[in-house]
């Protein structure tokens, strides 16, 4: 019975933070004001972390709640109160009823798409891998991450340093005032 | 749990994408951006959870490359928004000649 209503307590959750990051992030594309939208879009962060987290990801939901939520959020509220954009101007900023007509048929036309794909009767599920897969990792929950990022995908991680490195002299080149030359 | 998550993955992602062509704010559209990003790492989790946790260091990797567009394109929008006063993408049209 206590396995049962684990199960049961799991999957309440699941649709539970699934359905608020669906309301949130319909919240966030119909707000005004670009910092109600910024903090609709941090309640769907959140609950993609608990997601995350769910899912045997612990540290990508850390992740998620530090970077994302923390950093990046934080960054663009931050360029929201610089350019002094907190208050929605009289004009919405929403394009006109062709455009959101358009934008809607799309969006559907995007979910039908989905929904069709995985009720065709072609097999376009992924194969499945003969080995199953297992957590062999001795490090714990970082330990699955990190080893791979570490071995495998080395050369990627010192190339997103690379990356990094660029955007940070990519962002202050063009953010400086220009010097009268 | 992977099949609910993949949808909740697609329909974030749509309502990404729906945003970005309905929003002309150049910041809402930057976070609308974000929003995509997020719904294909909830996907590479969802995968992670059948496949291994190789696609877990994928999400690392998307969110290093998120981190890098939002610092570089509100770089961007700070400096257009120097020029024109406004970050309404309808006024930015310098392009259109």
């Amino acid at each position: 019975m206590g396995n049962e209503f684990f199960s049961l307590l799991y999957s309440f959750h699941f649709y539970l933070f699934g359905l608020i990051a669906v309301a949130a992030a319909i919240a966030f594309v119909t707000r005004k004001s670009p910092v109600a939208a910024a903090m609709w879009l941090v309640v769907t962060m959140f609950c993609l972390a608990a997601l995350y987290v769910m899912m045997d990801a612990q540290f990508i939901g850390v992740m998620q709640v530090l970077v994302y939520a923390g950093a990046i959020m934080v960054v663009f509220v931050f360029v929201v109160m610089l350019l002094n954009l907190g208050h929605p101007s009289e004009l919405s900023d929403i394009s006109g009823k062709w455009g959101r007509l358009f934008a809607g048929f799309l969006g559907l036309a995007l979910v039908a798409e989905i929904l069709t794909l995985t009720r065709s009767p072609m097999d376009l599920r992924l194969v499945v891998p003969t080995i199953p897969v297992t957590v062999t990792s001795t490090g714990g929950i970082i330990g699955g991450v990190s080893g791979p990022l570490f071995r495998e995908y080395l050369l990627a991680f010192e190339l997103t340093s690379v990356l990094l490195l660029i955007a940070i002299v990519g962002a202050v080149v063009l953010g400086r005032k220009r010097s009268a030359s | 749990m992977i099949a609910e998550a993949l949808a909740l993955s697609a329909l974030l992602f749509t309502i990404g994408v729906v945003g970005v062509l309905t929003r002309r704010n150049a910041i809402i559209v930057f976070m609308c951006v974000e929003l995509m990003l997020n719904a294909v790492n909830l996907s590479f989790v969802a995968f992670s959870k059948l496949y291994g946790a190789t696609g877990q260091v994928f999400v690392v990797f998307v969110m290093t490359v998120a981190a890098a567009e939002a610092a570089v394109g509100l770089a961007i929008i700070i400096s257009i928004f120097r020029h024109q006063e406004s970050v309404n993408l309808k006024d930015i049209n310098l392009l259109r000649g």
